[in-house]
């Protein structure tokens, strides 16, 4: 039973109309949603400027207000203010949708993710393959805002696209199942009941190919391919300006943040934790998540499109298939309340897979050799 | 409530399927697609069988109409449509028939309305039904009957 299951209870019972009880809850969830990720989106857009620049040994921004916590709200004021250009032989419709097709998606996995118990605004018990579904339509947006826009390096982007998404949704998915067979739910709220020990402890492995998965699906360096500068401009946004380079932008920091509480949810064991409450624990694991892909963005040179694609499928895709099975066998041999068996297994059969497989890709000179 | 919601699914879904074959631009006739299966999804949500709804927007939506588009993108003049005119007549003739065949199956079947509530959890029947139960051999052939074609596919356009 969640607080807005109550609320529209209460409201049924206050004798409102069926129509009034229904969509007053449900437009509440909505305006909390966006005014709380949107204030999040902000605030990490802020934090990972800085940390960029720590990374890169700079300041980073640091001028307006305090610590330069305003420069979000300058950057996003300037784009308010740009002018919208739209390309003569753009498809208009198309190019005005596409923003908003990458966006709201993104704004919809925070329904599911439980920031305490019971805070949450959609206890599904579909809730994971909710979220993959639900950014599987992201891609859509993409690819209208590269067919679009009647752009060459749009386009390519889009085709780049595809390949991405379609390859690293694989791993993801089959990473996502070992969670849900030692977890033995798809709801958000049991998976994150269940952790007595963090996920990240009990499958290493399927932590790992999750979260790297996850980068290429937010389309994070080291996996940028579709907007990599130095190639294709700013790929399928390049035609993009003002307000609608807004939502692209948003739509982007927005995944890395709905990313990070999933894995936060699935790996970390969410909001619990000792001592301190559970939302500030939940936000603690965010950040740090959150604070991990920029360290790789800094760190990290991006792949070529072949090495992209062998990463995912002779690397990932492999070693997602043989931890599924392996986390298989261990749920039904290993009894639930002996988790740390499987801590101890899978931690040596991560460290013998990855050995393993760094054996069979050789980095050098360039190219991968497979 | 639950009715409202109906009708509005049912418009866009017939505004949605109707513009999937009158729209020329086969771009945006593939959108349109894509909204039809999106509002096929919420039919499934107001009959409470959430699990069909999300594996309809995962696969159909995520998947299916992805591949449509990336067909698209590799076809030529795709602005103008596709000029097959010259079989109009021919796929005329075969979509009235095939309407009919459907038209005639759902009419002479009698649906039984599901009495009781709507189940709380729908994945553990589910999963139960297709692994548990009798129909583990079906699933099982129909897995190996998609690798099969996924090899045979690779096998074909493989380079010698």
């Amino acid at each position: 039973m969640t607080l807005l299951d109550q609320f529209q209870k209460t409201l049924l019972a206050s004798g409102l109309p069926d129509w009034a009880a229904y969509l007053v809850p449900a437009l509440m969830g909505v305006i909390l949603i966006v005014a709380v990720s949107l204030t999040l989106v902000i605030i990490f857009i802020w934090w990972e400027r800085r940390l960029l620049g720590r990374f890169q040994l700079r300041l980073g921004p640091n001028r307006c207000g305090p610590e330069g916590i305003l420069q979000p709200v300058a950057t996003g004021l300037k784009l308010l203010l740009k002018e919208d250009i739209v390309p003569a032989k753009a498809d208009k419709i198309l190019h005005f949708l596409a923003p908003i097709v990458v966006f709201v998606p993104v704004l919809m996995i925070f329904a599911v993710v439980p920031v305490s118990d019971g805070a949450i605004l959609a206890n599904l018990n579909v809730g994971i393959i909710y979220v993959v579904a639900i950014s599987s339509i992201s891609t859509i947006g993409i690819f209208m805002a590269a067919w679009g826009s009647s752009n060459k390096f749009a386009l390519i982007s889009g085709m780049r696209t595809v390949a991405q998404m379609v390859s690293y949704e694989l791993p993801v998915v089959l990473s996502l199942v070992g969670v849900v067979l030692v977890a033995g739910s798809f709801s958000m709220l049991s998976i994150v009941q269940s952790q007595s020990i963090p996920f990240i402890l009990v499958m290493p492995l399927g932590c790992v190919i999750f979260f790297l998965g996850c980068l290429a699906e937010m389309n994070r360096s080291p996996f940028d391919l579709l907007e990599a500068d130095s190639e294709i401009v700013a790929g399928y946004h390049t035609e993009y300006s003002g307000m609608k380079f807004a939502m692209f932008f948003m739509g982007e920091y927005g995944v890395a943040l709905a990313y990070s509480t999933v894995i936060t949810t699935l790996f970390l064991g969410g909001w619990s934790g000792p001592l301190l409450p559970p939302v500030i624990w939940f936000l603690i694991k965010v950040v740090l998540v959150f604070s991990f892909t920029v360290w790789m963005r800094a760190t990290l040179p991006r792949l070529r499109v072949d090495q992209l694609m062998a990463f995912a499928w002779k690397g990932l895709l492999p070693m997602a298939v043989i931890n599924l099975i392996i986390i298989a066998i261990e749920v039904l041999v290993v009894p639930a309340s002996m988790l740390w068996v499987m801590v101890i297994l899978n931690f040596a059969f991560a460290a013998a897979l990855v050995l393993l497989w760094s054996r069979l890709f050789t980095l050098g000179g360039g190219r991968v050799e497979v | 409530m639950p009715d409202l919601v109906f009708y509005l699914l049912a418009a866009i879904a017939l505004v949605a399927s109707i513009a999937v074959i009158m729209v020329r631009d086969i771009f945006r006739a593939a959108l349109c697609l894509i909204v039809l299966f999106m509002s096929v999804a919420g039919f499934f949500l107001l009959l409470h069988a959430d699990f069909l709804a999300i594996v309809q927007i995962l696969i159909y939506v995520g998947a299916i109409s992805i591949l449509i588009i990336v067909a698209v993108m590799l076809t030529r003049d795709a602005r103008q449509g596709y000029p097959l005119d010259n079989y109009k007549y021919v796929a005329g003739a075969v979509g009235i028939l095939l309407l009919a065949a459907i038209a005639y199956g759902i009419l002479n079947t009698s649906f039984v309305n599901f009495g009781g509530a709507p189940p709380e959890q729908t994945i553990q029947p589910i999963g139960q039904a297709l692994f548990g139960s009798g129909y583990v051999l079906p699933v099982e052939i129909a897995a190996v009957l998609l690798l099969s074609a996924i090899l045979g596919a690779i096998a074909v356009l493989r380079d010698k």
